[in-house]
């Protein structure tokens, strides 16, 4: 790795209360890595995203493996968050294809929604994401699915 | 963070729920009960003061269109109270500003519906 480059990882149990942690964490790297204060509010959200998608996924699949988040500055040019799980071969909506009482229905109410965005949370969710992040990369291999998002940093 | 959710209804029949605090996977959880709640005791207009939501995601969102699918079978009705950029924001990106009528407060949302009386 280069000299200039600052690298925070950080792991989580895959808990719904973590994920604010995780937002909190991601913020103040970003902050401090210098991405702009206007921009600080969008990546909380799209990083609250991904880590909500990859703990549920994890809940429904693998409920004792850590979800994981590396955060890089590359010096004066970008700031990158990359969530990983590791429940492989999902479809890009975060739903497996079986059904199950923890899944899509019970994240929603049972309501799916209608419309340009039908495809329910799990898609609202990757849809936000690509909304706000300056760059998404979305992979997803048998190891499991990665979200790579990145800002501007510097003035 | 704990997420607080009050409600009361007005003469005129609408029912105002003020959250205050963060939405997201952990907390709307207790939003929803709320919802399900009022519904399940007959009350199918509400009005959402999210005047004091600090942060809202998806999983927020998810909650406020299933509560939305509830009080229509109902012939009901739910709206919003919100002028924060940062959360009109997202139901911008995902489209939602045409499934929610959004207010700028509760007198004008209270207005609304007297004017489609």
């Amino acid at each position: 790795m280069a000299p200039d480059m600052a690298t925070v990882e950080l792991s989580f149990s895959a808990l719904p209360e973590h994920v604010r942690t995780a937002r909190l964490i991601v913020t103040a790297v970003a902050r401090r890595s210098g991405v702009a204060e206007v921009l600080l509010d969008e990546v909380r959200l799209a990083v609250g995203e991904a880590c909500s998608r990859a703990v549920e996924a994890h809940r429904r699949h693998c409920p004792d493996e850590p979800v994981q988040l590396e955060l890089t500055a590359d010096g004066d040019r970008r700031f990158e968050v990359i969530v990983s799980d590791t429940v492989p071969g999902e479809d890009l909506d975060g739903v497996p294809a079986a059904s199950s009482p923890t899944g899509r229905d019970a994240w929603t109410d049972g309501t799916t929604l209608s419309g340009p965005l039908g495809g329910g949370p799990g898609a609202l969710g990757l849809a936000v994401i690509s909304g706000l992040a300056d760059e998404v990369v979305i992979s997803s291999t048998r190891k499991g699915m990665q979200i790579r998002m990145s800002w501007p940093t510097g003035s | 963070m704990d997420l607080k959710v009050n409600d009361y209804t007005t003469d005129d029949g609408l029912t105002v729920i003020n959250v205050e605090g963060e939405i997201d996977v952990y907390t709307a959880p207790k939003l929803r009960e709320k919802l399900i709640d009022l519904v399940n005791k007959g009350k199918f207009h509400l009005l959402v003061d999210m005047e004091k939501v600090e942060f809202l995601d998806s999983t927020g969102l998810g909650v406020l269109v299933g509560g939305l699918k509830r009080v229509r079978a109902h012939d009901g009705s739910l709206e919003l109270v919100c002028t924060q950029e940062r959360i009109l924001k997202i139901f911008r990106i995902t489209g939602l500003t045409k499934v929610f009528g959004i207010h700028n407060s509760i007198e004008e949302a209270q207005e609304n519906r007297k004017s489609q009386k």
